[in-house]
């Protein structure tokens, strides 16, 4: 039995600030700024954490800041010839000449022609040492047609031949061609993806949101593009391409093309969310206020979920930019005069190219990297989009 | 199960009236024809004969008709002229290039194709499967960090470049031959064990050429939906009941991946399917592709849209048959009618 006659008080502590009923609904610094961040923000946090498809981002930001100055950057123009110089190799750069520093050079070549095999034989030239230069004059350009100038970031010694990664066919310099495919290649995909990313939404936003008869119609008709076999079609398509039309028409009628053929996997993935959005509270109270269909698509479903349509839009340009490269290699693509990646690589066709100029296949590194950044790239967004998982 | 399979079927009908549509359409969408181009070429040259044997062809084949009127006499539902019957009535057409009737061309070529793609399928399911499962239950080990690599690399590689480099240095390590589908002496032999093994030495490349991506994107599927069955809790219980590793993986989270890996090679023919066309152009092997790609240059019409219509009945069925393995293996889908997804 307790002492029930105890008279002092229990020893306990207490606080003698006033009481604040709000204290357990205070937020730390840290967490503040993470419920009060918006979406991208978050989605932007999440994404840094994924190393791999950072990097990926920053390489692919470094490319396409270089497809906007690429005549600077070229050394020579892209149809720039020289005859002494056919199926030349690749050169490498030196810093030292026996054994004293003189900075980036490469050196000269020597030419023999095999009389028996007919091969063009180069060896290096020990005694022709080529300086490099900087910020130089060299070929003439246009800088995006408009501006004249003659400025590249690095030039031959005057007199003198750098062929970084040898020459072709014609003797034009595989590098400077490979920087300006750069700009093609690179574009090809992201004009194709802005077409079907249009048709995507169009079609998918439709038939999410409508549902009933038209949206069993939408879906037949995603089933059967996505059952046709892409390059047998492309190659139709562009066969049907005139030979007459001018290079620039070409490229857009290719994009026209690529984007044709790719948007079932977009209107899928708008479908999918639309119907899953469109039982949420905000969009029937968006109706019950009056707002038509579009604005109800266009203003309050799109943007929530704005994000995973760019992560699916980034994962498929990809696919873009490999069928312009087999477009073209077919020789069905695009044509000379433009130069594209595909077009470079249309010169290997032959097995004797790798087995006798390999360096002609170089510009397939880049078009794995690109392809390869991409891949990394979406992955990373995709996994950023839904950043309150 | 009938039910389902007849449902499947049916659909089929629309879906191959649609594709022939667009076929048509495309390979009708150059301005001209063959015969116009060619008997403008003639003309010019005054060959009288020719021209008239051409225009006897062009009135034959009904090319002076209305476009829907073609499309219905290409499909065979339309009163047909002269000779020419029709797709339903088995009848491919004419080619006009060659001279010969569409099916004596592409008979043999059609075969090939079909045994190629076959090939392909079998070789990417054998490869990806084992793969797919040792990275995912060995999952950061170094031989899944080697197999993603590759796998990456597989993906983002052009199979033509791929082709390309495999068949020089195939030739130069291991002396395979270079292209073609058999050793010359085999080509219009009867087939024989010879033969057969001479097909199979110059399948090789082709085949892996071709696999290679989507052997790639079936591995990373696959193992995508193995880790998330691991990681769940009846995988947990039945390894804490203490049932042996190998035959809990066997019994239960492999044959709920295994759902997705079958429904996947639907999307992955029309994928293999292209890339078959474009690799035996570059290894000139008698497929489908160098002659569709000459069909469609010279814009022989009836040539380009058999092949074209074939190949798409090749991705159809293919789908036909992933979708009856699909409800063979998952009752759900053979019970609903339709694929739950």
């Amino acid at each position: 039995m307790t002492d029930l006659s105890r008279t002092e008080p229990l020893q306990h502590w207490s606080s003698p600030d006033p009481f604040d009923p709000h204290s357990i609904e205070k937020l730390a610094a840290g967490q503040e700024r993470y419920y009060m961040a918006s979406q991208w923000q978050m989605m932007w946090w999440k994404f840094r954490r994924h190393k791999l498809a950072l990097w990926s981002g920053v390489i692919l930001l470094a490319l396409y800041a270089l497809t906007l100055v690429v005549e600077v950057v070229a050394p020579y123009a892209p149809s720039t010839r020289s005859a002494r110089h056919i199926f030349a190799p690749p050169q490498s750069v030196h810093l030292f000449h026996e054994g004293e520093f003189v900075g980036p050079f490469v050196y000269g070549y020597r030419f023999k022609l095999n009389t028996e095999t007919l091969k063009r034989e180069y060896t290096e030239n020990r005694e022709r040492v080529q300086p490099l230069r900087f910020f130089c004059r060299s070929d003439p350009y246009k800088f995006w047609g408009l501006v004249a100038s003659d400025i590249h970031l690095v030039c031959p010694a005057e007199d003198g031949f750098m062929f970084l990664l040898g020459t072709d066919r014609l003797g034009r310099d595989v590098l400077s061609r490979m920087i300006y495919g750069a700009r093609i290649s690179l574009t090809v995909g992201l004009l194709g993806i802005a077409i079907s990313f249009l048709i995507g939404i169009t079609l998918g936003g439709i038939s999410g949101y409508y549902g009933g008869w038209i949206d069993s119609v939408i879906q037949r008709l995603i089933e059967i593009v996505k059952s046709l076999p892409e390059l047998p079609l492309w190659l139709a398509l562009s066969a049907a391409l005139p030979v007459s039309l001018s290079p620039i028409l070409v490229y857009f009628g290719i994009t026209i093309i690529l984007g044709l053929l790719e948007w079932p996997g977009l209107a899928r993935a708008v479908r999918s969310k639309l119907l899953s959005l469109r039982e949420e509270d905000f969009c029937t109270a968006a109706q019950l206020m009056g707002a038509s269909p579009k604005r109800v698509i266009g203003r309050h479903l799109l943007p929530s979920f704005m994000s995973h349509l760019i992560a699916s839009a980034t994962l498929a340009i990809p696919s873009m930019i490999l069928g312009e490269t087999a477009l073209s290699f077919l020789g069905l693509g695009l044509r000379p005069p433009i130069v594209s990646w595909g077009v470079q690589l249309s010169e290997a066709l032959n097995i004797n190219v790798v087995a006798l100029y390999p360096w002609l296949l170089l510009p397939m590194v880049p078009v794995i990297v690109v392809v390869l950044a991409f891949n990394f790239f979406g992955d990373g967004l995709r996994d950023a989009a839904d950043p309150y998982k | 199960m009938l039910n389902y399979l007849a449902q499947r079927v049916l659909i089929m009908i629309p879906t191959l009236l649609v594709i022939s549509l667009l076929v048509f359409l495309i390979i009708k969408l150059p301005p001209g024809d063959f015969l116009s181009n060619k008997m403008q070429e003639l003309q010019s040259q005054g060959d009288r004969s020719a021209l008239e044997r051409m225009e006897f062809l062009r009135q034959q084949f009904g090319l002076d008709r209305p476009m829907i009127e073609q499309y219905a006499a290409w499909l065979g539902v339309w009163p047909h002229h002269g000779e020419f019957s029709g797709l339903l009535q088995g009848d491919w057409g004419w080619s006009f290039e060659f001279n010969r009737p569409v099916i004596d061309l592409i008979g043999q070529s059609m075969l090939l194709t079909a045994i190629l793609n076959l090939a392909v399928a079998i070789f990417v399911y054998m490869v990806s499967f084992p793969i797919g499962v040792y990275s995912a239950t060995r999952q950061y080990s170094w031989g899944d960090y080697g197999f993603t690599f590759l796998g990456y690399l597989g993906l983002a590689t052009p199979s033509f470049l791929l082709a390309l480099l495999l068949l020089y240095y195939a030739n130069v390590w291991f002396g395979l031959s270079i292209g073609g589908m058999m050793d010359e002496q085999f080509i219009d032999s009867a087939w024989t064990w010879a033969k057969i093994k001479s097909v199979l030495s110059h399948l090789a490349i082709p085949v892996i050429v071709i696999g290679t991506s989507s052997t790639a994107g079936m591995i990373r599927r696959l193992r995508a939906n193995l880790l998330d069955e691991l990681q769940k809790q009846y995988v947990t219980t039945a390894r804490a009941k203490g049932l042996p590793p190998m035959r809990l993986l066997i019994k239960y989270p492999i044959r709920m991946a295994l759902n997705p890996f079958v429904s996947d090679i639907g999307n992955m023919i029309p994928q293999m399917v292209s890339g078959s066309v474009i690799v035996s152009v570059v290894m000139s092997l008698p497929t489908a592709g160098p002659m569709l790609l000459q069909a469609l240059q010279s814009q022989d019409q009836y040539l380009a849209g058999s092949f074209l219509m074939f190949l798409a009945l090749l991705t159809v069925i293919g789908m036909l048959v992933s979708d009856i393995l699909l409800a063979i293996l998952d009752p759900r889908i053979r019970l609903s009618g339709s694929a739950t997804t």
